[in-house]
């Protein structure tokens, strides 16, 4: 197996989708080759560092305040379905 | 203690409960739809326009738009992958307008020079999160993610951050699975590639 090989089955690897003998040599490719395996074990902390990172979270008071937004445009919307029905 | 497998069952049960009564008209259930998704909404949201009034705006469409077209929802797919398209759709409306020179799509499968071979092959420090203090992280972590076309961008946080599947994904975003597998694997390695600079072990003297 080469190093392109290697990359293009990269993603189905670290998503533990791949079938048992090309896991085998992409393993085997792996105790060589330390370009390729630093660059599986980076992929792997830069997927692990995003995931844990919680960049963006909706803090709470922004939390609410969208919540009703959005709650009282429903109701309108709905009040609205009501009349065009009656 | 009930297996797991039943936990999930009950939670998918319950949640076609809220969306059949939100269906019939109950606001309460839809509420509670809200709750439990808006989190997720926002911070798809905020990754793809990458402004944080956008998201807001993006996060109260969304959800209005979802509960006016819930009659047409069919329950094939998960509420949440539904839910998921219409966020990605509106976010990126609103990066259109934003950017009206130049046209943001999920189509677009930017193809730049070698863009999947990597080229910093250095190893990293074993915590490079620990090199620098959060805010600092933040800023890397954003200004890196900010430099990704919008269509891996989108594909990055939809699979790896939120965890959708790799199908999920791909029936979220209309593109098939090889197509979100190849935007996976470049966003993968273009954020990493760019990180390196940042997480690279120190020269020892």
């Amino acid at each position: 197996m080469t190093c392109s090989e290697f990359l293009k089955e990269l993603t189905d690897y670290l998503d533990g989708v791949i079938d048992a003998p090309t896991r085998a040599e992409l393993e085997e490719h792996l105790h060589w080759c330390h370009n390729c395996y630093v660059v599986l074990s980076t992929t792997q902390r830069t997927i692990q560092i995003y995931r844990e990172s919680h960049l963006y979270e909706l803090p709470d008071n922004l939390r609410d305040r969208l919540r009703s937004a959005i709650m009282s445009k429903c109701k309108s919307h709905g009040a609205k379905g009501d009349k065009e029905k009656a | 203690m009930p297996p797991i497998q039943s936990r999930v069952t009950d939670t998918t049960t319950d949640e076609m409960a809220l969306v059949q009564a939100a269906k019939a008209g109950d606001v309460g259930a839809f509420e509670q739809l809200v709750k439990r998704y808006d989190r997720n909404v926002f911070r798809i949201a905020q990754h793809i326009t990458q402004n944080r009034e956008d998201a807001e705006d993006v996060t109260q469409d969304a959800f209005l738009k979802a509960f006016e077209n819930l009659k047409g929802f069919q329950e094939q797919s998960k509420f949440y992958t539904w839910l998921v398209r219409i966020a990605v759709n509106e976010a990126l409306m609103k990066l259109r307008r934003r950017r009206t020179a130049k046209t943001v799509s999920l189509d677009e499968d930017v193809q730049t020079e070698d863009d999947s071979v990597p080229r910093d092959v250095a190893d990293w420090s074993p915590n490079p999160e620990q090199l620098y203090d959060q805010a600092e992280l933040k800023d890397i972590l954003q200004r890196t993610i900010q430099g990704l076309p919008a269509s891996f961008r989108t594909v990055f946080v939809l699979r790896d951050v939120e965890g959708l599947s790799t199908e999920e994904t791909a029936e979220a975003l209309d593109l098939s699975v090889p197509a979100v597998k190849s935007r996976l694997l470049r966003a993968r390695l273009q954020l990493r590639d760019r990180l390196a600079k940042f997480f690279r072990r120190a020269k020892t003297a």
